[in-house]
C-alpha cells in the first residue's frame, strides 16, 4: 500500500551529499516527491526533507541505507511524533481589473501574500501545509496560472523532539573543515 | 617537509602499513609512478588488467586481514575496476582503490581518457573520494583505510587528478584519532536485547546457528565454538563463513543454501530457533522467504545496523561487534542439552550419506569434479588457501574442501565474480607466501582473467592452479539442464590447450584425465617452489552440483543426487 513518508536528516554540508542521497532513492526506483535542502544554525550541517510516495518497506529500505553513508549524521522518520510542515509556492496567475478584487479575496482566505502585480498577472506568494497550497491552487485554476514553483516540503517535530546538530565535534572533524575552507 | 602529492600518495600508504600495490599505470597517474622508485618499502605488482588488480588487492585483503590495494590511471584504467571494486564490496572485503584524474581545470569536459569514476562507483564503494586540493590529500588517504577497515569493512576509491599530484604543500601526517559525526563502524550492543536472546536460546528445542563471513572478520572463532558446544547447538555455514567453525566438529552441518547440504536445510526449515551470527540471509542462503526457517523464531547479530530486518524479521536483532556480543551473551547462560534434535539431524545426515557420489560406485569412467576437490583436499591435509574462481567448481569446493579457521574459503560470493580466482590467488599468496595455495577455477571463468598468468611468472608466485576443464559453463549448463529443457545455448566452450598455454608462459603444467594420477600431479606442484604450477583436469561434462535449491524454490525443496542406480528424483519432505 502506498503511503507518503516525510523523512528528515542532517548530513554534513559537502560536495557530492546530494548526490549520495538521491541515489538511495534512485537504485528502486522510488520518486522523491519532494526534497529540501539547506543549512542549519551551524553552516557545516545541511538539513534535508524528504517526501516519498510508496510502501512502508520502501522507508524504511531508505532509513537503512541513507543511515549507511558517512556523510549523513542522523535520519528520521516523522511518524509517531507531531510535527509541523510547510511548503512555500510562487503563483503567477492572469488578473484583469474585473477579476482582480476576487481573486485577492481568495488568497485573505489562505494567507497568501501579493508579491508582484503587472498590468495582465498577479503573483501570489503562499506558505502553508501541502493541502493548503493545493486548495489555492485549485481555486486560482480558473484564472489561468501562467507559471508556479514550489519550493518542497520542510519538516520539523513539535515541542523537545529534536534532530539534534550540536552532534559532538571532533579534532579530526575541524581539521578537515578548514582545509576544504582553504581550497 | 615540503612534498607533492605524488610522494604524500606513497608517505601516506607507507604509514598505514602498505608494503605492497598492485596496480597498471597511465598518463594522469603518472607523476604518483614516477616518484616510486623513492619509496622501495613499496613493492609493486604490476598486473596484466586493472581488474587484476583489484582482485589481487582483494584475495590480498581476505588472506591477512590487511586492506589490500590497487592503484590504476584514469579513464579505462579507472573503470576497468569496477567489477573488482563491486566484489570486494558484496563480500565485505577491506581495499583501497586509487586512481588518477585528468586536472582538476578540466574535469567534467571530456578531456582524454576522464571518466567520472566516483560517479560510477558510488554504489559499489563504502565511501569515495575527489580530492581536489594537494592540502587535504593526506586527510583523505587516512579517513580511506579507516573507513575501508572499521566496522563492515568495504572498498573505498581514491580519485586523485594530476595536478593535484604534482601541487606541492607542507607536509604533515595527521595522527589524530578520526571521528566523523555520521560514522559509528562499531554499534553497541545493547544489554537488555541481548537478554531476551538468552531467553529465546534458553527456551529453544531445536536451534540452528547460521554462521557466515562476519565471524571471520569479528574474529569470533573461539567464541563461536565455544557457545555452539555449550548450548548443543548445530552450526549452518554460509558460503563466505566457510571457515569460521571447523567442518570436522560433529556440530558442524556444512554449508546451508542453494547447494548446501541435506541435513543443514533441513535443520534450518525444522528449526524453532535461528541465531544468525554475521551473516546477511542472501537469498542463495534462504531459498524462497514466505517458507523460510517458518517455525523458528529468529535471533540476528551483526555489525552493520543495515542488515537487520532488511531480508528477515527477526524478533532480536542486536547490532554490534559479534565477538563482544556472544562474548556478553555466554555469560549467564547455563549449558544447554538438544540430544533428541541432534539425534533428528543426523538422520539428515545418514541420508546424504546414502546419495554421496563418492559413496557410489560410479558407472561412467570419467573423472569427477567432486573426486578431484575431495583428493585436493585429502592431499594438502586440509591446509591449504583454496581460492575459487564461480560456477560448479565453486560449490564443489566448498562441498568437499573442509575449511578451518587458519584456512578459511576465499571466494567471491555476493558477487559471484567469474574471473576472480587466479587474481584472488596470486593476492593471497602474495600476502601468505608460506602458505600453500591453491587457485580452483573452471575453464570458463580461468579465461576471463589468464592473462594474469605473467603476473604470477613475472613475480615468481607460488600459486598452484587447479582448472577444472569440462569444455562447458558448467553452471550454466546445469540450469539449461534442469530448468531450460537442455538447450545448451552458448554454454559449450572451445578452450586453448592449456597445458601448452602454460608452457608458452614458462609454466609447468601437467594434465589429468584419471583419479590415480591426481595425486602425483598434485605432488609435483607442490614440490615446485618456483613460481605458479598448473593442472588441467579433464572432468565429465554433464555433471551436476546436487542438492540444488532452484532458485526462488522453499529451501527443503531441494533436487537430490539419485541414490544409486536410481533415476532423479526430488526428495520427499521428511
Amino acid at each position: 500500500m502506498t503511503t507518503r513518508s516525510t523523512i528528515t536528516a542532517l548530513v554534513e554540508n559537502r560536495p557530492g551529499v546530494l548526490n549520495r542521497v538521491v541515489s538511495i532513492f534512485r537504485r528502486p526506483g522510488l520518486n522523491l516527491d519532494s526534497l529540501t535542502v539547506g543549512r542549519t544554525d551551524r553552516s557545516e550541517i545541511s538539513r534535508m526533507t524528504m517526501v516519498l510516495e510508496g510502501t512502508k518497506a520502501d522507508a524504511q529500505h531508505v532509513m537503512r541505507e541513507l543511515n549507511r553513508l558517512i556523510h549523513v549524521i542522523t535520519v528520521e522518520e516523522m511518524n509517531g511524533t507531531p510535527y509541523v510542515t510547510r511548503d512555500l509556492a510562487l503563483i503567477k496567475v492572469g488578473a484583469t481589473v474585473e477579476n482582480k478584487s476576487e481573486i485577492l479575496q481568495m488568497c485573505g482566505h489562505y494567507r497568501a501574500r501579493i508579491v508582484d502585480a503587472a498590468a495582465a498577472s498577479i503573483l501570489i506568494e503562499v506558505v502553508g501545509e501541502e493541502p493548503e497550497i493545493e486548495g489555492l491552487v485549485g481555486l486560482l485554476e480558473p484564472f489561468g496560472i501562467i507559471e508556479m514553483v514550489r519550493a518542497g516540503v520542510v519538516a520539523m517535530a513539535r515541542a523537545e523532539h529534536v534532530l539534534d546538530t550540536h552532534c559532538e565535534s571532533s579534532s579530526w572533524a575541524e581539521q578537515r573543515r578548514s582545509l576544504s575552507k582553504a581550497s | 617537509m615540503q612534498l607533492t602529492g605524488a610522494e604524500i600518495v606513497w608517505e601516506c600508504l607507507i604509514r598505514e602499513g602498505v608494503d605492497l600495490v598492485f596496480g597498471y599505470p597511465g598518463g594522469a597517474i603518472l607523476p604518483t609512478y614516477d616518484t616510486l622508485s623513492s619509496y622501495p618499502q613499496i613493492h609493486h605488482v604490476l598486473t596484466r588488467h586493472e581488474q587484476g588488480a583489484t582482485h589481487m588487492a582483494d584475495g590480498y585483503a581476505r588472506a591477512t586481514g590487511k586492506v589490500g590495494v590497487a592503484m590504476a590511471t584514469s579513464g579505462p584504467g579507472a573503470t576497468n575496476l569496477v567489477t573488482g571494486l563491486a566484489t570486494a564490496m558484496l563480500d565485505s572485503s577491506p581495499m583501497v582503490c586509487i586512481t588518477g584524474q585528468v586536472p582538476t581545470s578540466v574535469i567534467g569536459h571530456n578531456a582524454f581518457q576522464e571518466a567520472d569514476i566516483t560517479g560510477v562507483t558510488l554504489p559499489i564503494t563504502k565511501h569515495n573520494y575527489l580530492v581536489t586540493s594537494v592540502e587535504e590529500l593526506a586527510f583523505c588517504i587516512r579517513e580511506a583505510f579507516y573507513i575501508a577497515r572499521s566496522g563492515r569493512p568495504g572498498p573505498v576509491l581514491i580519485d586523485l587528478p594530476k595536478d593535484v599530484q604534482i601541487a606541492t604543500t607542507e607536509f604533515h601526517y595527521p595522527t589524530d584519532e578520526i571521528r566523523l559525526p555520521g560514522y559509528r563502524p562499531v554499534p553497541e550492543a545493547p544489554e537488555d536485547k541481548i537478554e531476551r536472546a538468552r531467553a529465546l536460546i534458553r527456551s529453544a528445542e531445536r536451534p540452528v546457528i547460521l554462521a557466515g563471513r562476519g565471524v571471520l572478520l569479528s574474529g569470533a572463532m573461539d567464541e563461536l565454538r565455544t557457545f555452539a558446544e555449550s548450548t548443543e547447538t548445530p552450526v549452518g555455514l554460509t558460503l563466505l563463513g566457510k571457515g569460521c567453525f571447523p567442518e570436522d566438529h560433529p556440530l558442524c552441518l556444512g554449508m546451508m543454501g542453494m547447494h548446501g547440504a541435506g541435513e543443514a536445510n533441513h535443520a534450518v526449515q525444522e528449526a524453532d530457533l535461528l541465531l544468525a551470527f554475521g551473516m546477511r540471509f542472501d537469498d542463495r542462503v534462504t531459498g524462497n522467504l514466505a517458507t523460510y526457517a517458518p517455525k523458528a523464531r529468529k535471533v540476528h547479530i551483526d555489525i552493520d545496523p543495515s542488515e537487520i530486518d532488511k531480508n528477515v524479521e527477526v524478533e532480536v536483532g542486536i547490532a554490534g561487534d559479534l565477538k563482544a556480543t556472544l562474548q556478553e551473551m555466554m555469560q549467564g547462560l547455563e549449558p544447554i542439552e538438544h540430544s533428541d534434535w541432534i539425534k533428528r539431524i543426523a538422520r539428515w545426515r545418514d541420508e546424504s550419506e546414502d546419495r554421496e557420489l563418492l559413496n557410489q560406485v560410479l558407472q561412467s569412467p570419467e573423472l569427477k569434479a567432486a573426486e578431484v576437490v575431495h583428493d585436493l583436499w585429502t592431499l594438502t591435509g586440509g591446509k591449504a588457501i583454496t581460492v575459487t574462481d564461480v560456477g560448479q567448481h565453486q560449490m564443489w569446493v566448498a562441498q568437499y574442501y573442509a575449511h578451518s579457521p587458519e584456512h578459511a574459503l576465499i571466494t567471491s560470493g555476493g558477487m559471484g565474480t567469474m574471473g576472480f580466482g587466479l587474481p584472488g590467488g596470486i593476492g593471497a599468496a602474495m600476502g601468505r607466501p608460506d602458505d600453500e595455495i591453491w587457485v580452483v577455477a573452471g575453464d570458463g571463468g580461468f579465461q576471463m582473467t589468464l592473462a594474469e598468468l605473467a603476473t604470477a611468472v613475472q613475480e615468481k608466485v607460488k600459486v598452484n592452479i587447479a582448472l577444472v576443464n569440462n569444455g562447458y559453463l558448467g553452471m550454466v549448463r546445469q540450469w539449461q539442464e534442469l530448468f531450460y529443457e537442455k538447450r545448451y545455448n552458448a554454454t559449450p566452450m572451445v578452450s586453448p590447450d592449456f597445458c601448452a598455454l602454460a608452457a608458452a608462459y614458462g609454466i609447468p603444467a601437467v594434465r589429468v584425465t584419471e583419479r590415480d594420477q591426481i595425486e602425483d600431479a598434485v605432488r609435483q606442484a607442490q614440490a615446485h617452489l618456483d613460481g605458479p604450477f598448473l593442472i588441467e583436469f579433464v572432468v565429465e561434462q554433464h555433471d551436476v552440483v546436487f542438492p540444488m535449491v532452484p532458485a526462488g524454490s522453499d529451501l527443503h525443496d531441494m533436487i537430490r543426487r539419485p541414490r544409486e542406480n536410481s533415476p532423479s528424483e526430488k526428495e520427499i519432505q521428511p
